[in-house]
């Protein structure tokens, strides 16, 4: 176990920052969000939930692939490369870290996205242990530890102390980087805390939370349910709980015409809205409900149909917090099966 | 988000699946009032890519975006595909507004293609077709036609709006109706001077003809054809699973990342486009 002094927190980045990108939460207007440090920026240790999740790291909201160039009846494409440069993602939360795996089981599978694997290859995640989940935290549902976090580097932070352990060989090389900041010690403060988190998860309202019912193979009970009717009735298809999700994968490919230059890009996109399938003739889901059940049989049913039964969610909380109609997915797991023992 | 530096340093050497090859297009032929047949070839000749009957291919219009088309002429074509496209939305439009010599962006192929190889093999079959609908079909009929040995009894049952509007009639009447062991029927949905053919809709006229269930049946049309000729076959005595089709459903992709195709644990774009007809029992119903 290594230790930092928290005084010296920005010795720290800015050893890392001097050679590598560095990205970590940072207060923006109001809105804290993972943005890449430059020095002197302060990082807010109480920040536990991004408003958007870390997911942006991997698979940006919005990037660059290719630029056409036509000239007269000719067509030319040259391509934008996956990124070649190695970076560091500091302080992401377990759920965060578990929406990455799950990101992986689409993305690193044939065929392998280029551009989110060679992000995934040169990005070095230290996570943090939460010291205060908050009461829209889940993510024991689906049974993450947030005193456990997965990534490179696992850090707990303390009054006193920044503890980092590294977890894997790119985890090593972070901490040799800054080894001349650290000092040995604290694996009992760290005991401490851990169990700390655990007893606070314990607590909070949604921690019985369970997903009974739902999984693989349950499409034909849960599809026709009178209770999507309701559930789906008040939604406005604004879309933020799927921007604010650490899971949601759905993207769209746009290209932008400027003189004879054209640049394709791909966005994060939303199947809460209605143009998601609109084609020529039609769309496949014209209703909102209809959208609304595909977003959560998606995340409850399907995926874990063609993950052997892993669901696409991770408790992070983001979208119980932020729908503006106060609907979310533990509503809908609740209301057809799941029970919440509080 | 801050933006990121764009590394363009092996950006000539760097291909990816997301991306297009070049093609030129060097033949558009116009098959009805809204619906052309574009030739596409690699630049250097030839074709862009293998492919097998009822898979498809993305195309960009440069400057306007990209779709999914099915790729219409047979594998055993090694000169060049054929794209038969209906205008029906903007990108399509910009495509039939195109002249030959147009250089415009190809991927693919994408999709399960229909298993003339395996289940296909030895079986009678009989293509159910109603407008645009022909144009994955036109690539099986084509291979089973250069492959004919392979399989039995062949027969074609196409219908559309009017006369002019069939597609590919010229290469029906020229080949297809002349080819062993092979009917080709065609109807339109309303009487028309100079049309001495059958008249009414694609379902009615299947039950008059009253096929007998020794075949595998292969329908793609607009849904609503789609959706009848089923039940009739079905009453006809056909099993779901001597029956394939074919879905379409918005892609971006093509390679079940996008999530746009997605219908219960499937995407269209790889675990379809074809399906068969037991398969889709089992997809909730919003295709």
């Amino acid at each position: 176990m290594k230790r930092l002094e928290t005084s010296r927190i920005n010795e720290f980045f800015d050893v890392i920052a001097a050679q590598q990108r560095l990205y970590m939460p940072l207060e923006n207007n109001g809105s804290v969000n993972f943005g890449v440090y430059s020095q002197g920026d302060k990082y807010d240790p109480s920040a536990l939930h991004t408003v958007k999740s870390a997911k942006d790291v991997f698979f940006p909201q919005c990037e660059a692939m290719a630029s056409f160039v036509t000239e007269g009846k000719k067509f030319s494409v040259t391509p934008v490369a996956p990124t070649d440069e190695n970076f560091v993602v500091f302080g992401v939360r377990a759920c965060d870290v578990r929406g990455f795996e799950l990101l992986d089981k689409v993305f690193l599978t044939d065929p392998v996205d280029n551009y989110y694997a060679a992000r995934r290859s040169h990005g070095t995640i230290v996570s943090l242990v939460c010291n205060n989940p908050e009461e829209t935290c889940f993510c024991s549902t689906f049974g993450i530890d947030a005193a456990a976090p997965a990534g490179d580097v696992i850090g707990v932070w303390t009054e006193d102390y920044l503890y980092l352990e590294a977890a894997t060989q790119k985890g090593e090389e972070l901490l040799a980087l800054t080894g001349s900041l650290l000092t040995d010690g604290g694996d009992e403060e760290v005991l401490r805390r851990k169990e700390q988190t655990r007893e606070i998860i314990k607590k909070l309202p949604l921690a019985s939370l369970t997903t009974e019912g739902w999984g693989a193979g349950t499409l034909d009970e849960k599809f026709n349910r009178p209770e999507w009717d309701e559930l789906s009735s008040a939604c406005i298809a604004c879309g933020t709980c799927t921007f604010v999700c650490p899971t949601c994968q759905c993207y769209d490919v746009r290209d932008y015409k400027a003189g004879d230059k054209v640049s394709r890009y791909r966005c994060w996109d939303s199947c809460m809205y209605s143009d998601f399938t609109m084609m020529a003739h039609g769309t496949n889901r014209p209703t909102q409900k209809q959208r609304f059940r595909q977003r959560f049989m998606h995340k409850l049913v399907y995926f874990p149909d063609n993950n052997d039964g892993e669901f696409s969610c991770v408790g992070c909380g983001r979208c119980v917090a932020k729908c503006p109609i106060s609907m979310n997915i533990v509503k809908v797991i609740k209301a057809m099966g799941g029970k919440n023992n509080e | 988000m801050s933006e990121e530096h764009i590394c363009t340093c092996h950006a000539n050497d760097y291909k990816d699946v997301l991306l297009p090859q070049t093609a030129v297009v060097t033949d558009i032929r116009t098959d009805t009032p809204d619906v052309k047949t574009f030739r596409v070839v690699s630049p250097d000749g030839g074709i862009c890519f293998d492919h097998m009957p009822g898979q498809c291919a993305m195309l960009t219009i440069p400057g306007v975006g990209e779709a999914m088309f099915s790729i219409t002429s047979s594998p055993t074509n090694t000169q060049y595909k054929e794209f038969s496209i209906k205008r029906c939305g903007m990108l399509t439009e910009a495509l039939h507004a195109m002249e030959p010599g147009q250089e415009i962006g190809i991927r693919g192929p994408y999709g399960k293609p229909f298993p003339v190889d395996t289940e296909f093999k030895g079986k009678n079959l009989l293509f159910i077709a109603g407008g645009i609908g022909i144009a994955p079909l036109r690539s099986v009929i084509n291979y089973v036609r250069a492959n004919r040995d392979d399989y039995g009894h062949v027969d074609v049952l196409y219908g559309s709006r009017s006369a002019d509007d069939l597609v590919d009639y010229q290469e029906m009447q020229q080949e297809w109706m002349q080819e062993k062991d092979f009917n080709v029927y065609l109807t339109i949905d309303r009487e028309q001077q100079g049309w001495d053919g059958h008249v009414g809709f694609v379902p009615a006229y299947l039950k008059e003809l009253a096929f007998k269930p020794d075949c595998t049946a292969i329908i793609c049309g607009p849904p609503i054809m789609i959706k009848f000729v089923l039940a009739a076959l079905v009453e006809m005595g056909f099993s779901k699973t001597q029956i394939y089709t074919t879905l379409e459903l918005k892609m971006k992709c093509g390679v079940g990342k996008c999530g746009r195709c997605n219908i219960g644990s499937k995407y269209v774009c790889k675990d379809g486009p074809v399906f068969r007809c037991d398969e889709i029992d089992e997809l909730p119903n919003e295709y």
